[in-house]
């Protein structure tokens, strides 16, 4: 067994990361051929074998990170020449699958074990042990043409090609062989049917993941909830609904106000409408409101600029613009940057309230829970009003409750004072 | 003194300059060519390290694709960057063997040729500690990321001359939240010839190799 060691890379290098193996215990390698990458500052090397053999154990999975002359795996130079011979011709056992993170031990020069040695089909090349192995061919049943009937990598290609175009594929069926005690071989194992499915993550899907846990990581998030009154933003809203459907060809949400209510508190309280950097705080002179969108398999947060420049019908266009775009994915660059607060609106999915995840670097988003009608006691009556739990869930750091919640009594106040038209 | 070529290929295609790189760098395992520095100017692309992570993409393939920039998973050190118009990308390939083997010292020595040569050009530049490339006053002016086989490097540097910036903003440059600069935002006049020509003879300083221009 030869030892494969972390190699010094420089004199100033006293550790390396093992980012990846380019060989799995049990393939076979030259020497000189590239056996694992290492990365250390911005310089990734591939690192080759120092020796022809099988690799055997390996000792330093992925990502690891060890000291210079750390042995990383070892190399069993005799490799395959051992096992062959002593295995009787058609003994046809599958090569076993090879586990990739638990090393195997050390003695298993496992993936010669099923292969038939040199004197039975003449020379072979790794290239095509290799694809063998891959695919878990029986090398006994393709026919060599190559010198001495000796198997090519055309062969190779020559046989999966006609094996996947059979009608029914031919199992490796491993026929019922003796053993040296003269029991009968297991029985291949059933193809039982899988109990999970795997798929990679979209690209935007890995973002989003990358983000929330990141946000999670850097944001103190608490969540305030506040009851607010409706019942004047549903009457001006239903009364103004219909003309605004036939004058302008969408329909009026209540988005709209929650998100005029919004931009009229951030200007009151400006810290909410501020970023973090560093032991820095940056307050934004501009107001821009990001809007999450729902869309299939993920979700965006186009930004509405300068949102208190806009009455409740501009911001209504924006919404559903904005929207739209998102879902047809024709946003810009510039329309999902630069957000400096952000809204979510739960709410049209029935949903209460929620503890929303703050888009960062914003320090706080509002979460607005469905509007219904609710029985709710004034001046000691018991009387039918529209209500939305509607929270803000603000970054710790940088908001203390009760600044969250005078932001809330804020919008609040705007939300059940409403006396601005619509049209 | 040992030679080198220094080959001003213009633009040329990520795709195409990584097969060429490929060629050389088995040409100069084999001992066939002296050491190389590429020079190319890539249309916009992001390219993402071998160890980068993705959420470093700030935009999802759509935008991408509305935007023109093409993307690459590859095989050098670092995490994510630009490379587009207006950026002079650099690729040496050099035989560490008989140089120093030493693949630290090789990092710091590309940073000395793009300080040295900015220098030249009258913009003053250094180094970061831990933060690999070369900055001017916190930005970073240029990114290197480094791949190497049998002690032979490819990849290389890309030194923002007139780098349209905005372009970054689909990234997390290098995964790090830092600004970055180029030499025409500095107020830098020179061409693009002079840049070139100029990290022609740092490189021969740096490494001690005479300079040879090839086509």
């Amino acid at each position: 067994m030869i030892d494969v060691v972390m190699p010094q890379m420089g004199e100033s290098i006293v550790e390396g990361t093992l980012t990846k193996w380019l060989k799995k215990p049990g393939d076979r390698i030259e020497r000189d051929e590239p056996l694992f990458e290492i990365s250390t500052d911005k310089v990734d090397t591939e690192i080759p074998s120092p020796s022809a053999g099988v690799l055997g154990e390996v000792l330093v999975e992925e990502g690891r990170t060890v000291a210079i002359n750390t042995v990383v795996a070892r190399i069993d130079e005799k490799g395959e020449g051992a096992a062959p011979s002593q295995k009787p011709a058609g003994a046809a056992t599958p090569p076993p699958p090879i586990p990739s993170s638990p090393p195997l031990p050390a003695a298993a020069p496992a993936p010669a074990a099923g292969e038939p040695s040199e004197e039975e089909l003449g020379p072979l090349s790794p290239l095509v042990r290799k694809m063998a192995r891959e695919h878990n061919l029986e090398l006994r049943q393709i026919k060599g043409t190559g010198a001495g009937g000796r198997i090519t990598k055309q062969d190779v290609e020559a046989y999966m090609a006609a094996q996947a175009a059979a009608p029914v594929p031919p199992s490796p069926a491993p026929s019922v062989h003796p053993t040296a005690h003269g029991e009968a071989a297991p029985p291949p194992p059933r193809v039982e049917a899988p109990k999970a499915r795997v798929e990679p993550m979209s690209i935007m899907r890995s973002r989003i993941a990358e983000h929330m846990v990141l946000s999670k990581r850097t944001s103190a998030h608490v969540t305030t909830v506040h009851r607010i009154d409706m019942t004047s933003v549903a009457r001006i809203r239903q009364r103004s609904k219909e003309e605004v459907k036939a004058r302008y060809g969408y329909s009026l949400t209540f988005l709209p106000f929650f998100t005029r209510a919004a931009a009229e508190a951030l200007r009151a309280f400006p810290i909410v409408n501020a970023s973090i950097e560093g032991n820095n705080i940056i307050y934004h002179n501009e107001i821009n409101i990001g809007i999450a969108v729902a869309l299939e398999g993920g979700l965006i947060v186009p930004v509405i600029r300068r949102a208190d420049e806009l009455n409740v019908l501009g911001l209504q266009r924006a919404i559903v613009d904005l929207a739209a775009r998102a879902r047809s994915r024709q946003l810009k660059p510039e329309e999902v940057h630069g957000g400096t607060f952000s809204v979510t609106n739960f709410g049209s999915n029935g949903s209460l309230f929620g503890t929303p995840v703050i888009s960062q670097p914003q320090v706080a988003i509002l979460g607005v829970g469905v509007v219904e009608k609710a029985p709710v006691v004034m001046d000691d009556a018991i009387a039918i009003r529209h209500v939305s739990l509607t929270g803000l869930t603000f970054d710790h750091r940088l908001i203390d409750g009760a600044l969250a919640d005078e932001f809330m009594q804020k919008i609040k106040s705007v939300l059940e004072n409403w006396s601005e038209q619509v049209l | 003194m040992p030679s080198f070529e220094l080959r001003d290929l213009g633009g040329m295609g990520y795709s195409e300059a990584f097969a060429l790189q490929q060629e050389l760098v088995e040409k100069r395992q084999q001992g066939l060519i002296p050491d190389q520095l590429l020079i190319v100017e890539h249309p916009h692309v992001i390219t993402l390290g071998r160890n980068g992570r993705v959420e470093n993409l700030l935009a999802g393939p759509e935008v991408l694709r509305r935007a023109g920039i093409s993307f690459h998973h590859t095989d050098r050190g670092g995490d994510i960057t630009y490379h587009g118009p207006g950026q002079v990308v650099g690729y040496p390939i050099v035989d560490l063997r008989e140089w120093r083997r030493d693949v630290a010292a090789y990092v710091r020595s590309v940073e000395q040729v793009l300080i040295g040569a900015l220098a030249e050009l009258g913009i003053r530049a250094e180094r970061m500690a831990g933060a690999t490339g070369v900055w001017v006053d916190g930005k970073k002016i240029a990114a290197i990321g480094v791949h190497i086989s049998r002690w032979v490097t490819s990849h290389g540097f890309a030194l923002n001359h007139a780098t349209d910036l905005s372009y970054f903003q689909y990234i997390v440059p290098c995964g790090l939240s830092r600004p970055v600069t180029s030499m025409a935002e500095l107020g830098c006049r020179a061409g693009r010839g002079e840049v070139v020509a100029s990290l022609g003879r740092n490189f021969s300083r740096v490494f001690g190799r005479d300079m040879e221009m090839a086509a």
